[in-house]
């Protein structure tokens, strides 16, 4: 279909949602299918089940939808969503590539942070989104990440992160590697004056964020049937000439191994968040 | 991009073909060559010993301190059994079980890097290589005693950060230090390996390179024709750099020391990063 009758499509469609609502709906719901089972799913059933699969699969969720999921309604701040990337290497098409993921995303990079409430308890939270650049880390991620740490240090407050993430961003290279050293080492100091630390695994998580803060928590949650693993599963072929194992590196496999805390199903997320919230209240702490 | 200047006269993929050179000095060399009483520690205590990591105690200048280092071969054999360099988890631990006890003991720590990545194989995956490099970085950033890394050969990925957050980060002049191998870029990016020398020019590699960003602290040159054309002129000058470190670090106090170390790593990624 050429643009311009596609445009005429979409004006004929408006107007009819203008004379019937529902014929609009009737016309074009948009589905997506499922991975797992093949199920066509409806792009407003999706939503009222958190994105999740009647058959249990977990599509990826959007960092900001991510955190209406989890914070109270009230109180919801946005923090450092200034920071931007820095063209290092003056890497080919970075820069324009940026602009794009920025407009179709609706986000200023990779990871949203944010101050909020669960249950009334403050928290600060980060949420990487696979959307930008595959949620990979570079300079800005980093730089937001390492923020949320200390300011949940200055603050004495819990800090929650959930991963996505493709591991390092190539295009600014050994600025991206050493993002790991950074935020390894501010989480330490956050963990040594007594700081709590939730991770939250989700689909996928690799490269980089596994070998540094996706594995540095006190609690270490997963988002069923999670891609979790250091090298990925190509990578990993290619080196042993082999096909790998059903459920290789998912979040279950990670759980055997003894890498995770608990799995937990998107619809249990907030209730389980909360209780750990609960169980790590210090005395005479406020609330 | 690749201009050859009288001070740059090797492209970076040229610099990083000397990098890989089976016959440039290795960690076993450089033990040899710049510590006495070496001793050698084995094993991770969990599981299993993972050569492709070399560690222990020796003296430097007559004051032990702690060594560990990725260990690649000068032949096939030696190669295939220290598996070209690549560690398992159980490498890492190792390293890290070294680390703690530099601490405990109050040595310098001199690590050095040599490694295309961490190996991407199943075990490792199962037994955590994720989890083992992040103990390392973390453990890494506290450490209260003075820690040194030169980059000897080819730094590459997490594998090679493993071992090297330290105080300062010395580069050969032919070392290569990058997010993954020019390989796995151009693989990434581009999904086609052969554009690796393309890569090569791209990533700001070399040891000039790192030093611009601000992330090597000095850059030990190399005799005409790489390390391995004169391994003694190396360690001579390798010894003295490292030398020099060691006394500017160990006149700081322990709190110093670990302050400066964070913010070394606190800056990389912002525009505070100035040019040492």
């Amino acid at each position: 279909m050429d643009l311009f009758s596609r445009r005429r499509q979409e004006l004929l469609k408006l107007k009819s949602l203008r004379r019937d609502p529902k014929a609009y709906v009737r016309v074009e719901e948009e589905t997506r299918t499922c991975p797992r089972c093949g199920e066509e799913l409806t792009l407003s059933a999706l939503e009222k089940g958190l994105q999740v699969c009647p058959c249990g699969y977990h599509f990826p969720l959007d960092a900001r939808r991510r955190l209406q999921l989890i914070l109270d309604e009230d109180g919801v701040h946005e923090l450092y969503d200034g920071i931007a990337a820095i063209d290092w290497l003056d890497f080919p098409g970075y820069r324009d590539k940026l602009k794009v993921a920025r407009q179709r995303t609706g986000l200023t990079e990779a990871v949203v942070v944010a101050t909020g409430r669960i249950d009334g308890r403050r928290v600060v939270v980060a949420v990487m989104d696979s959307r930008f650049f595959m949620g990979s880390m570079g300079s800005a991620v980093g730089e937001r990440i390492t923020r949320a740490v200390e300011y949940a240090h200055r603050r004495r407050l819990p800090l929650v992160i959930f991963t996505a993430s493709g591991g390092a961003r190539m295009q600014e290279g050994i600025v991206s590697l050493m993002q790991m050293a950074k935020v390894s080492a501010a989480l330490e100091r956050f963990s040594r004056a007594g700081g709590l630390y939730i991770v939250c695994l989700t689909h996928p998580t690799t490269g980089g964020v596994t070998a540094s803060f996706a594995m540095l928590a006190d609690i270490t949650l997963a988002e069923p049937g999670a891609l979790i693993g250091f090298a990925g599963p190509r990578v990993i072929e290619q080196t042993i000439h082999q096909t790998l194992p059903e459920g290789f590196q998912r979040s279950e496999f990670l759980e055997e191994h003894g890498f995770i805390d608990r799995i937990v199903q998107r619809q249990e997320l907030r209730a389980t968040l909360s209780q750990l919230l609960r169980l790590h209240v210090r005395k005479g702490a406020a609330l | 991009m690749s201009g050859l200047t009288p001070e740059c006269p090797l492209t970076p993929s040229q610099r990083m073909a000397l990098a890989r050179r089976a016959d440039r000095p290795n960690v076993s060399d450089y033990v040899t060559g710049l510590f006495s009483d070496f001793f050698e520690q084995r094993g991770d205590r969990l599981d299993r010993e993972d050569p492709s990591i070399l560690g222990g105690v020796a003296l430097f200048h007559g004051r032990p301190v702690t060594v560990i280092g990725h260990r690649k071969g000068h032949d096939l054999g030696e190669s295939i059994r220290c598996n070209f360099g690549m560690p398992g988890p159980q490498g890492y631990r190792k390293a890290l079980r070294l680390m703690e006890q530099a601490e405990k003991f109050g040595r310098p720590l001199i690590t050095f890097i040599d490694t295309p990545g961490a190996y991407p194989g199943l075990e490792a995956e199962a037994q955590g290589q994720g989890a083992a490099i992040a103990a390392n970085l973390a453990v890494m950033s506290r450490l209260t005693v003075p820690t040194l890394t030169v980059v000897t050969g080819e730094g590459g990925s997490g594998g090679a950060l493993a071992l090297g957050v330290s105080d300062r980060i010395l580069m050969l002049e032919n070392a290569t230090y990058a997010v993954l191998s020019p390989e796995g870029f151009a693989t990434i990016l581009w999904k086609d390996s052969s554009r690796a020398e393309e890569a090569c020019s791209l990533m700001r590699l070399t040891a000039h390179d790192l030093a611009d960003l601000g992330i090597a602290d000095e850059v030990v040159p190399e005799p005409i024709g790489g390390a391995q054309a004169n391994p003694t002129a190396i360690f001579l000058a390798l010894d003295d750099a490292l030398q020099r470190h060691l006394l500017q670090l160990g006149q700081l106090s322990t709190r110093t020391l670990v302050a400066q170390r964070y913010r070394k790593y606190r800056t990389v990624g912002t525009t505070q990063r100035r040019k040492t």
